[in-house]
């Protein structure tokens, strides 16, 4: 059904701190491998080798700039996914019921065998999270690797969502939103994580933690007193000399 | 937004197919005999090739009939129904006509379903928060003058069509003037999309070329001829079908050669209908009224 359930208790989803992110796209290639076996359609890309190649991704890597008031401008790395909203307007628009929001995690997910491909939630969806696969027909969409979360086949430090589980620098953290107590709740609490767009009324679950302000940069380079060097004695002598040819 | 060809044939198609339909179902217009077989079959085949071409981007047009199970949230879903339903209720209509009976009470309810048609097709657009444009009460307004203008056109009721007509122009104008707005004032920024606050500007993309939503949901193409297509849109809509409604000495000739005009008119709307509404999700990829765009930004 696509109507949206009552608002779970548990909230999975994810927290992006964009202090720690440095834009490697380990999560995307990791999401793209792990999303290639298994649930659902494999990501297919088209023209993968061609000159304008173009595929199906559940996360993107934007690169952001911001200059803050004082100090220099700084490059803010912003990875973009499901948010796994509480008012998930992709899920109602649905004509066949393949989009859905699990009532037990708050999970969002696409029914694939249902899916007709119309694409009117991605119309809906104001992030931009949902792309279609072209080979496949149906809307693709992260599942927070519903596949591996639960998966009792994985060793315990494996059941979370690839890219959080592959992230070098920490920079993605998995756990239930829902529960004030939880770590991820805790981190939100503490670094003021928001929410994106939150004039359209979505209630995302994913949060985003913001840049920490920086220390102010020197207003000087530390090497410029090198720049004025004036050569004496010997060297001096030389300098002259050498001029002078 | 990416103007599709299947949804501009489908939404000009069945809009004007089931106006014309609701106006043989409330009686505007009575044709008997062979005239109610000919008028009937042209507003179902109007409706009906509208409806096929929806299905036309379909990724998996096999399970189409999964889209009449979510009428409790969908208006794409409702909008199945109550097509199938206004088209099977004025089949006895139909019928009924051609034995040169009147629509009576069936046609009415017929008549009403043919309005609720419209109503949803309408509102598959205008309930898009992420598209100001066509989250506004102009666009059921609008896709209510283009049925019901084509609808008259083809009843042959010369009054009723030139009111239509001039209500249609002024609607046409209304929804270009308020419609420019929307972005602007209710669109988000950048800034909420990213959380960064005002100054940000993009500075690298994701990928190297356009994915699905650049392609579907930033479609850019084409807007610089948007000035003049309007003046097309509204000119051959409203204004020359009116004027050849004036013209003619009315008759079967006058109606057709007007619902031509009017028909080539709503296929120039409906495309700057798409063309020119623009999505939400582009402040993440740059829009060109943000900084950082022409800096390098991401993409031409």
């Amino acid at each position: 059904m696509t109507a949206l359930p009552a608002p779970s208790a548990k909230k999975l989803g994810l927290v992006i701190d964009l202090d720690t992110c440095v834009g490697c796209q380990a999560c995307v290639t990791a999401c793209k491998g792990w999303n290639d076996q298994g649930y659902g359609a494999p990501l297919s890309d088209i023209d993968a080798y061609g000159s304008e190649p173009c595929g199906t991704f559940l996360n993107r890597v934007h690169s952001y700039e911001i200059t803050p008031d004082e100090g220099a401008a700084q490059i803010i790395n912003f990875p973009r996914s499901c948010l796994h909203c509480d008012n998930a307007p992709c899920v109602t628009v649905c004509p066949t019921g393949a989009s859905y929001k699990r009532a037990e995690d708050g999970i969002v997910l696409v029914n694939e065998d249902a899916c007709i491909g119309c694409g009117l939630c991605a119309w809906a969806c104001p992030y931009g999270a949902r792309e279609m696969d072209a080979a496949a027909g149906v809307m693709k969409k992260c599942t927070l690797c519903v596949d591996r979360i639960y998966n009792e086949n994985l060793p315990e430090e494996d059941r979370q969502p690839a890219c959080v589980r592959t992230c070098p620098t920490g920079a993605r953290h998995f756990g239930d939103l829902g529960d004030p107590d939880s770590a991820v709740s805790r981190l939100v609490a503490e670094r003021g994580g928001y929410d994106l767009m939150p004039d359209l009324g979505t209630r995302p679950t994913n949060k985003y933690l913001p840049p920490r302000p920086k220390d102010r940069g020197q207003s000087e380079a530390p090497l410029a007193a090198l720049l004025d060097l004036k050569a004496t004695g010997f060297a001096g002598w030389l300098d002259r000399l050498l001029e002078k040819f | 937004m990416h103007p599709a060809p299947s949804v501009i044939l489908f939404t000009v198609l069945s809009g004007a197919g089931f106006g014309f339909l609701f106006m043989l179902d409330a009686g505007v217009l009575r044709p008997a005999g062979l005239g109610a077989l000919v008028a009937f079959g042209l507003a179902y085949v109007l409706a009906t090739c509208g409806l096929l071409a929806s299905t036309f981007h379909l990724g998996n047009p096999q399970r189409a009939l999964r889209a009449f199970s979510q009428w409790q949230t969908s208006w794409l879903s409702r909008e199945g129904w109550a097509s199938v339903a206004a088209l099977g209720l004025s089949a006895p209509v139909a019928l009924a006509a051609v034995g040169g009976g009147g629509p009576g009470m069936i046609g009415l309810i017929g008549a009403l379903l043919c309005a609720s048609t419209i109503l949803c097709t309408a509102m598959i657009y205008a309930q898009l928060k992420t598209v100001p444009r066509w989250n506004h009460w102009t666009t059921p307004l609008s896709f209510f003058a283009y049925a019901a203008t084509g609808g008259a056109i083809l009843s042959g009721q010369r009054l009723l069509a030139l009111a239509c007509c001039v209500a249609l122009g002024i609607v046409i104008l209304l929804a270009f003037r308020l419609g420019d707005r929307q972005f602007g004032q209710r669109g988000s920024s950048l800034g909420a999309a990213t959380g960064l606050g005002p100054q940000v500007r993009p500075f690298a993309p994701p990928h190297t070329s356009p994915n699905y939503v650049m392609r579907e949901m930033i479609h850019q193409v084409g807007r610089k001829h948007a000035r003049k297509l309007r003046v097309v849109a509204l000119g051959l809509s409203a204004v020359l079908p009116a004027l050849v409604l004036l013209v003619a000495p009315g008759g079967l000739i006058g109606s057709l050669l007007a619902f031509a005009l009017h028909l080539s008119g709503a296929f120039a709307q409906r495309w700057l209908f798409f063309a020119e509404a623009e999505h939400v999700v582009s402040h993440y990829y740059g829009r060109p009224d943000e900084a950082g765009v022409a800096a390098g930004g991401p993409f031409p």
